[in-house]
């Protein structure tokens, strides 16, 4: 855009950035050395949605879930010193599971740095292991450009989180205001094009499999390739599995999803990754929670690993062929190049795999004999009575494996969660940010008492915003996940992981939600079905058995052929 | 097996950037033996000659992590073998031992190195050379009581005829522009 110039001051010129990215959405939370953007932003109430949280983390969080469900960078505002120290979980989990996220910190005026001045903290050095980029604005002039910059890299290529960090003198100062999107940067390559000797390579090696397995993660949701993949599978009969951030890429019901990878995720996937000829992985890493025992994994498969980051290609298991690129033109490229294959036999075999998992885990969990409830019965009649439709946010633990073993997904973009990071007391601000990225669709989020009480003081965010958000808690009194380890790997020894919880449903009642209690089988299907149908925020205490285990399990360190179906 | 190598960065000359880089080997725990940065032969563009020991395995992640930050434009590594380098040593030893005997002036002569000053109290030495030399030089004017010694980080040029920078950089304008 070129527009005549105007003088702003530096704090309006942040706000204006943001409005030429199309940031509709901010959260945030104000203090000293940001209060003159808050100032700023005031007058852009209109334009421009703000959203207080009650903790930076919640800000963090809410910015991911958001960013996840549009693909588009989430934004956070945060004082310095403190504020910008409750980002950096947030942070953190973002650079983890490649998530846009841009981050403004106010800090100490210029002439302060370096001089332990009030709330000053070193945040360009905090956030440098956990940013994809950070940059220090001293001076006003330098403010547009740096927030194209914080776009263009937090959005493209494999998207992270970034952080600059504006001082408030360079926030009072002023400039003319002249804003031009980035579009390159010399140093910094987003996407490799796609090889097509490579692809051929791939090609000829998924035309020779008899047992070709595909794996996708988070990359086909971020490169948009859901059409992509399911074209090529659809194409080559490959049965495809999923990592824990792939879940939703591929509807459920697709009869080539062959489930979940990785710890607990599905009995097939796992054992026959051993059993596999070729192993075809797509945007995904190999997480030690998915490969196991990486000296056992996929012993007898050849590699063929499509990812964006020139960094993951051979950085856990070696690929025999590696293309590199943007999933949605590497798929497409490579399903031009396949022949059409069927492989009915093997994928047999999944469904026999899935057959013994049925009757040793799944039958139990979904219907089970015994009188308290499990977590997977709520999780299954909840995907149930939103038609398969909703967004799931989950929390970290027993519930959000059981939640990604038996939600059902219709659409993509449909998953929020913390992987790579594992970070309880994100489901709840995760929650508030993807039910503003979607308004009208139902968000639910599962969380476990545990996490709940971690990130408990975003009900009032949600509650202030009038966020129609729907809140699971299923609750067991314990740290479940960590007990079952206590269970299985420390020999019962229960140590610190049994809560005494408060009233739930009055602390809701207290930040002004409804909500409802359920601890018994005949009572969950109405209760839930209340709960789908409640206009607005709605908080529904499940109590589930307070000593279940999650199963199937890889133990630690074991190979993907050792995953347990039972203790 | 670990051995000692070479890792040549390229980049952007920006505030935070030698952390950002230096990060990548805390996190894993690789000490860096030695570190030189300064501007390379074009303008704006800064060059990092970093010496670790560590396994060959390491050092291709290690690199590709380097190469990942945004700010960095190229990344590589080499085995010694491949590298031409050198470390630059100062030593200051007692002008008197001078007076004493010839031997000082021997060592200098025979072990390539100059004498860059001298006053009435000291005179500084100056030798160029691989890690082994410049030790063997200290050991040898140790005799005489050196009062100073300081050893520089390595400078390392690969035996490629000529540094491909600038060809490096012009490919790289050009890939981008192609991209939009």
């Amino acid at each position: 855009m070129n527009k005549e110039p105007m003088k702003v001051s530096g704090s309006e010129a942040v706000i204006l950035s943001l409005l030429e990215e199309g940031v509709e959405v901010i959260f945030g939370y104000p203090g000293g050395a940001i209060m003159p953007i808050y100032d700023s932003l005031y007058d852009y109430d209109k334009k421009i949605t703000h959203i207080l949280t009650r903790h930076e983390q919640g800000a963090a969080h809410a910015a991911e879930g958001y960013a996840k469900i549009t693909g588009r960078a989430g934004v956070c505002f945060a004082t310095s010193g403190p504020g910008a120290t409750n980002l950096v979980t947030g942070i953190a989990d973002a650079m983890i599971d490649s998530i846009p996220m841009v981050c403004i910190t106010g800090q100490v005026a210029s002439p302060l740095l370096g001089t332990d001045a009030f709330q000053e903290s070193d945040v360009l050095g905090i956030s440098m292991p956990i940013t994809k980029w950070n940059y220090q604005i001293t001076t006003p002039e330098e403010i547009p450009e740096a927030i194209a910059q914080a776009f263009f890299i937090a959005q493209t290529g494999r998207p992270g989180p970034v952080l600059l960090d504006i001082t408030k003198d360079a926030q009072f100062g002023e400039l003319e205001f002249n804003y031009k999107k980035c579009r390159k940067i010399r140093s910094y390559v987003p996407e490799n094009p796609v090889d097509p000797f490579k692809v051929k390579e791939a090609a000829e090696l998924i035309d020779q499999s008899k047992r070709p397995l595909l794996l996708f993660g988070q990359g086909v949701i971020i490169s948009r390739a859901e059409a992509e993949l399911q074209a090529f599978i659809e194409k080559t009969g490959i049965p495809a599995a999923w990592t824990l951030l792939g879940l939703s890429a591929l509807p459920s019901e697709h009869p080539l999803n062959v489930g979940m990878l990785g710890m607990h995720g599905n009995y097939g996937p796992n054992v026959l990754t051993n059993e596999a000829d070729l192993i075809i992985a797509v945007g995904m890493r190999f997480d030690d929670r998915v490969t196991g025992k990486v000296s056992a994994y996929a012993r007898d498969a050849k590699i063929v690993h499509l990812d964006i980051d020139p960094a993951e290609i051979n950085k856990i298991i070696k690929a025999d062929v590696a293309v590199l690129g943007d999933a949605k033109k590497s798929l497409k490229m490579l399903t031009d190049n396949v022949k059409q294959n069927s492989h009915k036999e093997w994928l047999d075999q999944f469904n026999k795999a899935y057959q013994t998992e049925f009757e040793k885990v799944i039958e139990k969990d979904l219907h089970p004999t015994k009188a308290g409830l499990t977590m997977g019965e709520a999780i299954s009649l909840i995907s149930e009575k939103t038609n398969n439709e909703a967004i799931l946010v989950t929390d970290v633990g027993q519930h959000q494996m059981v939640a990604a073993r038996y939600f059902r997904f219709k659409h993509s973009r449909s998953f929020v969660s913390s992987g790579g990071l594992g970070t309880m007391g994100y489901g709840l601000p995760a929650a508030m940010g993807a039910q503003l990225a979607a308004p009208d669709r139902t968000v639910v989020t599962v969380i476990g008492d545990g996490g709940f009480q971690m990130t408990i003081q975003e009900l009032g965010t949600i509650v202030q915003n009038k966020l129609p958000v729907k809140i699971i808690l299923l609750n067991n009194n314990f740290l479940g996940m960590v007990r079952q380890w206590q269970q299985l790997f420390f020999e019962k020894r229960y140590s610190f992981t049994e809560l005494v919880n408060p009233d739930f449903l009055m602390i809701a009642k207290g930040f002004g939600m409804e909500g409802k209690k359920v601890s018994s089988r005949e009572n969950l299907d109405e209760a839930i079905a209340e709960m789908v149908s409640f206009d607005g925020p709605y908080l529904l205490e499940v109590v589930v058995e307070k000593e279940d285990n999650v199963f199937p399990m890889v133990p630690s360190g074991a190979s993907v052929s050792h995953i347990l179906l039972e203790p | 097996m670990k051995r000692e190598f070479n890792i040549t960065v390229f980049s952007e000359n920006h505030i935070g950037l030698l952390t950002r880089i230096t990060i990548v080997f805390t996190r894993r725990k690789i000490n860096i033996e030695s570190l030189t940065v300064s501007e390379s032969a074009i303008s704006g563009v800064y060059k990092f000659t970093i010496v670790v020991h560590t396994s060959e395995d390491s050092v291709k992640k290690v690199v590709s992590q380097i190469e990942k930050i945004v700010d960095v434009l190229k990344a590589f590594y080499h085995t010694n073998e491949e590298m031409i380098y050198q470390e630059i040593a100062l030593y200051k030893v007692p002008t008197e031992a001078l007076y004493d005997s010839d031997q000082i002036e021997n060592i200098v002569r025979n072990s390539g190195a100059r004498i860059l000053e001298i006053t009435r109290e000291y005179t500084v030495i100056e030798k160029t050379g691989h890690k082994e030399e410049t030790q063997a030089l200290f050991e040898q004017l140790n005799q005489f009581k050196v009062m100073q010694f300081i050893r520089s980080g390595r400078v390392a040029l690969t035996r490629d005829p000529i540094e491909r920078l600038s060809e490096f950089l012009n490919e790289r304008d050009a890939f981008l522009d192609s991209m939009d």
